[in-house]
């Protein structure tokens, strides 16, 4: 059995996040997998689960559920255990050093990934294009950080298009962890991110599964590359 | 065929053997109705109509608003002469230009209500309209920033004015046309590619209360209780009319807009004047206590109670989250010193607003055009819809109009259209089919041109649009 959890909805899940949790229930549904998706109310000790996912959100909610983990304190020790946690935006600034907040602060993310986040000059909000190996990542960001990577960390892929963390490069990716700045249901649009998610989660290989989500990430692809 | 002006759609066209040639609105006004051809459309320069007529008020404006006044009008009739749209705000934006102060002066001495919220601000604008009665100023092209209020503002010097304000604008409003009522709707997510992140939304509007309540010794809010955003931003309005109406979303307020905990759906409202208690749950916070007022002015339950009244509000425009808009209106007009009765008897009369939940024909086929933005707009017409097991057509655009991002489509529950096949049309068809594939909702993907021949059933057809989608099929349909 696959267990899928979302980490505190009603903070982090400002832009359609609960999509990402979705995607990844359908596609193993329909594939005939054993598979559960639960979300972890804010106030509730973390559940045991094989792929955690962390939305975005705004200030506020942000640091309120960075305190939260930091309490409950068994996310780390998940992640040593195998599982994965898979990020967007304000998830992303979670798991690293340190984020900044309203009032030109900044807050003690959980540490997870060596990668700090600083106000960027500029809020970014627009398409987003990523080369990830062989595939293209594509999706919409809206956030005013910029995040730097420690030297032992690998970004998620280079930007083709918007800003990422820094203009050159999205997201990182270390053991077990995934995350980019592409917000909300990223995976809705990137299905062959979603199958690696759950082909490393289960640690199967995955039948294809072709659906009008190919299409749909054919036709942004197109969009954005051109 | 005969020489003839028609309007199809938005459109009109002059009609010439089998030619069709789309004609401005200046031409149309000229051909309407007669057979003169538009060529001879005389230049509308009698729209640059004399201050004077615009009454006492106005020309204690100064030069330079006068000036500004002008100009506004000119622009925006060479505007509407070049057929570059409704001509509404452009003008408006040279004359703020002109004179920074022009909103503020063009207000003085009027009774204005403005409505404002996510959801629902052009219905209320339209049904506070009508149940006002008599000559009223509004906004009826649903220009809602500062230019599309001078733009409207200019047009005519009537002391009754509504105005649906845009969200991030309603502090800058409030100061500048010192409201006699502002009308409160509610708060939820809409068009976030614009960094509107909807609790600095509640905030800047409690901001902006608490300094107008200040600095003035009248105006009234009427807001929604059921809306913790609403109601954080109004508590702090010396004076406030609480109107407890059914929420079709609640994802944006689950967690407390004081203290981010969450939210406790328990216990009722009690209608001051009836002692009616309502039919849904009120709620509070439990953590730090923050809750809306027990007792309300108004309530949309089985009836709509408003104060001594209660009433069977039998509006044509369908839907219960027009109910509740209505409940608002209603109780804002009660506060403007008009019966209830009368007012409401009015807003009956309204069939329609700007072409949402009209018949249209196109193709052969009737089709019942909605609006919906957001999810929360969404989940208001899926409740309205989920009585027929009939097809339905879902038209999803992203241009700058209806937000870049159609992430959001992720928050509205297309589960609940289980049962019933959905045409994807729009743009951002894959977009929306994949969303269905998903929430596994049988769907077929179509251009808006082959969707007719596609459909199953020769009744009536629901289709849902956002913004620029709608404008497309009202544009593509005439009425029946």
């Amino acid at each position: 059995m696959l267990r899928i959890a979302t980490i505190f909805p009603e903070l982090l899940g400002t832009y359609g996040d609960g999509g990402n949790g979705l995607v990844l229930l359908e596609r193993a549904k329909k594939r005939g997998l054993d598979v559960s998706l639960h979300s972890v109310g804010i106030g509730e000790a973390l559940i045991e689960a094989d792929l955690y996912l962390l939305g975005g959100g705004e200030d506020g909610p942000q640091q309120q559920a960075t305190e939260a983990l930091r309490r409950d304190g068994s996310l780390a020790k998940r992640l040593d255990d195998g599982a994965h946690i898979f990020a967007v935006c304000a998830g992303l600034q979670i798991l690293g050093t340190s984020f900044a907040v309203h009032g030109g602060n900044s807050a003690r993310g959980l540490e997870i990934v060596d990668a700090n986040t600083v106000r960027s000059e500029k809020r970014s909000v627009g398409d987003l294009l990523v080369e990830v190996d062989d595939h293209d990542l594509v999706g919409f960001e809206n956030h005013g950080g910029q995040t730097h990577l420690g030297p032992d960390v690998k970004a998620l892929g280079s930007v083709r298009r918007g800003f990422g963390n820094d203009g050159r490069v999205d997201g990182f990716r270390t053991t077990g962890v995934t995350a980019t700045y592409s917000h909300g249901p990223v995976l809705a649009l990137n299905p062959w991110l979603a199958d690696e998610l759950l082909a490393a989660s289960l640690r199967i290989e995955l039948e294809p599964l072709a659906s009008v989500a190919d299409d749909l990430y054919e036709q942004r692809r197109r969009v954005l590359r051109a | 065929m005969e020489s003839c002006c028609k309007i199809q759609g938005l459109t009109a066209y002059w009609f010439q053997s089998d030619i069709r040639i789309p004609l401005r609105k200046s031409q149309a006004l000229f051909c309407k109705g007669t057979n003169r051809p538009p060529w001879l459309v005389p230049l509308p320069f009698s729209g640059l109509v004399s201050v004077k007529a615009m009454g006492a008020h106005v020309r204690k404006l100064g030069i330079r608003a006068v000036f500004a006044v002008r100009v506004v009008r000119a622009v925006n009739s060479l505007s509407r002469l070049l057929g570059r749209g409704e001509g509404t705000v452009i003008g408006g934006r040279v004359g703020l230009a002109i004179d920074s102060q022009l909103l503020r002066k063009l207000a003085q001495g009027r009774q204005i209500v403005l409505v404002s919220g996510t959801n629902g601000k052009t219905t209320t604008t339209a049904l506070l309209r009508e149940g006002w009665g008599g000559d009223v100023v509004s906004n009826i092209t649903g220009a809602n920033m500062p230019a599309g209020h001078v733009a409207a503002l200019v047009t005519n010097s009537s002391p009754r004015v509504v105005l649906e304000v845009d969200e991030a604008w309603l502090p800058s409003v409030i100061r500048a046309t010192e409201p006699t009522v502002v009308v409160l709707l509610n708060l939820s997510r809409d068009q976030l590619d614009r960094a509107n992140e909807v609790r600095q939304v509640a905030q800047r509007w409690r901001d902006g209360l608490s300094e107008f309540f200040n600095n003035s010794n009248s105006g009234v809010v009427v807001a929604n209780a059921n809306d913790p955003l609403v109601v954080y931003a109004a508590e702090v309005a010396r004076r406030v009319r609480w109107c407890a109406v059914k929420n079709w979303w609640t994802e944006d307020a689950v967690s407390c807009p004081v203290c981010t905990q969450p939210i406790t759906h328990e216990g009722t409202w009690i209608c001051s004047a009836h002692g009616e208690r309502s039919e849904f749950l009120s709620w509070h916070c439990s953590s730090c206590g923050f809750s809306p007022s027990a007792t309300v002015e108004a309530m949309m339950s089985t009836k709509a109670y408003v104060g001594a009244q209660s009433l069977e509000l039998d509006l044509q425009i369908p839907g219960s989250f027009n109910e509740s808009n209505a409940l608002l209106a209603l109780e804002a007009l009660v506060v403007m010193g008009i019966d209830v009765h009368e007012s409401l008897e009015r807003m009956r009369l309204l069939r329609s607003v700007a072409g949402r939940f009209e018949l249209r024909t196109w193709q052969g086929r009737t089709w019942r055009l909605m609006l919906a933005k957001n999810p929360a707009g969404f989940e208001a017409l899926f409740h309205l819809v989920e009585d027929s097991k009939h097809d339905l057509v879902i038209a999803i655009n992203a241009n700058v109009a209806d937000g870049h991002d159609p992430s959001w489509l992720y928050d509205a529950h297309f589960e609940r259209l289980r049962g019933r096949r959905v045409w994807c049309s729009g743009e951002r068809r894959l977009d929306l089919a994949t969303r269905l594939y998903y929430a596994n909702v049988a769907f077929g993907v179509s251009s808006d041109q082959e969707i007719a021949v596609n459909l199953s059933s020769s009744e009536p057809i629901d289709v849902i649009a956002n913004y620029t989608a709608f404008a497309s099929w009202y544009e593509r349909s005439s009425p029946c």
